[in-house]
């Protein structure tokens, strides 16, 4: 059935489309902005006549990102715990997640229950850092790769999708047939569940490439820091600035210059760190919106 | 309507003539599967290991803790509730739950509606390319780490050389400095919040309205409604039962704003209006000063009232909408 659209449908859509364009340029802008100013000459950027092009192009502050030590170790951690940590979370909550979507499983509801309790209550800061602590574990990786190994909002994610989208018949014949539980999962059920394997894999890649709150709490070891801790030491406070302005390309006998480029660093250490993602993005949101259905469907 | 959607309970094997009884047929379930008990392990110990042995370290918070002597043999305080009696009689009781609750208020009504209204407005388009350049526009700030955003908020706001104070001094304004201002501390928090999470906060919405069958909107239309009509009489219906589990869910939240950003938002003129119960928590208990107990009793304090507030919200919302968690 085709409705011709009125008159009044003709100016609903013209201003629904104009305001959605103004909401876009907004989500866009900030993005578009930094990235022309990591590009641009900092005295034009910072009086504002930088505004929607980049104008004289410098790549200085690149340059001095990407000769600064603290940052290139930090880059490679962050690769580390990103692809290790993200093993870990698999390895641990697919498993779960597909045992208890079993309804034969006895004892699942109990363990879910176990399972669950952990979303609505927890020690807190201070008792989870006087554990850790005592299990020897601050100042070392394994505080970023299995403290988070998994959580139970992933699990109940993922085990949704087992029990909607994996065919409970199929599981009982091939058991039938003599196929162990390691088996059936690993061969029959793990293939058929590449879609939901996506959704968590980037889940967890983009919390690990993200989190920066753990590692400043147990994280003290310069070479252990992810990149998101050297970012705070430079965005946020900004003594680590100055380092960076000796340690980088600048002759740090131009003090002016030096102070000219800071906001020019910033712009840069933020394309820097979030351009894997953003590149990864256009072929990945696909997945990440279906994660969030997979649950909303739930709802 | 659940989100835990608890498994059923195991079936009966009423088909099965040969098992006498439940429990045993049960047992031969257990030693059929037991391989899926070695599939819940890791997870169970991490579980055991990062949460639950944290909840016992509560404990804590009803000692006076002692570094050399452990969890189990600190001495009890005296009185048992010594730490929570030395919060409430601190300077920072009022101003924290005050700064809590303000942000965390704020936050929730504007980021519990305008995802709302994006995702309506989104699904009157009806040009599919333009469509999906406004979701994915929309859903990229999402995945900006925290540290970045807060990089972000400093340079465009910073008084001197920002974006955004240029513009005001290009309109003829004097500069303002908002990083150190403590009344602009909640609008930058909630607002870059906004930025970040509304495209994203959108999609479950999308979700629901995808599942209203165009059959209403057909048979609306013939009956003569409007483009507004439908939407007020059948879009956002279909929304409420969503909207309600993300409101319970937040309001289970309400004492844990995102303290991550806040902390890192923080700065010396504007901590009146941006300390709140959980970066004092880290504070007193990890930065500042190594005062355990009393950081883990204000840690449960809060807890404790996040859990009443959820359990309330969500006891209201069972009895008025049939809506609820479990």
């Amino acid at each position: 059935m085709v409705i011709k659209e009125s008159r009044g449908d003709k100016i609903f859509n013209l201003i629904n489309g104009a305001i959605l364009f103004i909401i876009l340029l907004i989500s866009v802008y900030p993005i578009w902005f930094v990235l022309c100013a990591s590009i641009s000459e900092p005295d034009l950027v910072n009086s504002g006549k930088m505004l929607f092009w980049p104008k004289e192009i410098t790549f200085g502050g690149y340059k001095a990102v990407f000769t600064d030590p603290q940052i290139l170790i930090g880059y490679r951690n962050t690769i580390f715990y990103t692809v290790f940590g993200t093993l870990i979370n698999l390895a641990v909550t697919m498993p779960a997640a597909y045992a208890l979507s079993r309804k034969d499983f006895v004892g699942n509801r109990l363990i879910t229950i176990f399972f669950l309790i952990t979303m609505f209550f927890s020690g807190g800061l201070i008792p989870t850092y006087l554990i850790i602590d005592k299990l020897h574990m601050v100042n070392t990786i394994w505080v970023l790769l299995i403290v988070y190994a998994t959580n139970m909002s992933n699990i109940i994610l993922s085990r949704t999708f087992f029990s909607n989208s994996i065919p409970q018949e199929m599981q009982e014949a091939a058991q039938i047939d003599g196929c162990s539980n390691f088996k059936l999962f690993l061969q029959i059920v793990l293939p058929l569940s590449k879609p939901i394997i996506a959704v968590m894999t980037l889940f967890f890649a983009i919390g690990h490439w993200n989190e920066y709150f753990t590692s400043m709490i147990y994280i003290s070891n310069d070479k252990l820091k992810p990149l998101q801790l050297v970012l705070n030491d430079i965005l946020v406070k900004s003594d680590a600035m100055e380092r960076l302005i000796q340690t980088g390309a600048i002759d740090p006998s131009k003090l002016e210059e030096s102070l000219r480029i800071k906001s020019l660093i910033r712009y840069s250490l933020i394309v820097v760190a979030s351009l894997p993602i953003m590149c990864l993005y256009p072929f990945i949101q696909k997945y990440f919106v279906k994660g969030v259905m997979i649950g909303a469907l739930k709802a | 309507m659940s989100i835990l959607n608890l498994a059923n309970p195991i079936a009966p094997a009423a088909n099965d003539k040969k098992l006498r009884s439940k429990s045993a047929y049960k047992w031969t379930l257990v030693k059929r599967n037991w391989q899926l008990y070695l599939f819940v392990l890791p997870a169970a110990i991490t579980f055991i290991l990062f949460n639950y042995l944290p909840m016992y370290g509560v404990l804590i918070s009803f000692k006076s803790y002692n570094m050399a002597a452990g969890i189990w043999d600190s001495p009890w305080a005296e009185p048992w509730y010594k730490y929570f009696k030395m919060f409430f009689s601190s300077p920072w009781f009022f101003r924290t739950i005050k700064n809590t609750l303000v942000l965390s208020l704020y936050g929730l009504i504007i980021n519990s509606i305008l995802p709302i209204l994006l995702a309506l407005m989104v699904n009157e388009v009806r040009n599919s390319f333009y469509k999906k350049i406004v979701q994915t526009a929309t859903y990229i700030p999402y995945f900006i780490s925290v540290v970045v955003l807060v990089g972000m908020v400093n340079l465009f706001f910073s008084t001197s050389t920002g974006l955004v104070n240029q513009v005001i001094k290009m309109l003829g304004h004097e500069p303002i400095s908002f990083l150190t201002s403590e009344p602009a501390f909640k609008h930058l928090y909630v607002w870059s919040g906004v930025w970040q999470g509304t495209g994203w906060g959108s999609i479950i919405y999308f979700a629901a309205l995808s599942n209203v069958s165009p059959e209403l909107h057909e048979a609306a239309t013939i009956d003569g409604a409007g483009r507004l009509q439908r939407i007020i009489h059948i879009n956002i219906p279909a929304l409420i039962p969503t909207f309600i589990i993300m409101l319970i869910l937040g309001s289970g939240s309400i004492m844990s704003v995102s303290y991550q950003k806040i902390l890192l938002m923080q700065n010396d003129l504007n901590v009146l209006a941006s300390e709140v119960i959980q970066t004092y928590v880290y504070k007193v208990g990890l930065r500042n000063s190594q005062q355990y107990s009393y950081a883990s009793a204000i840690g449960l304090f809060n807890n404790v009232i996040n859990l009443i507030l959820l359990i309330t919200v969500n006891k209201i919302s069972a009895k008025v909408s049939d809506t609820s968690l479990w």
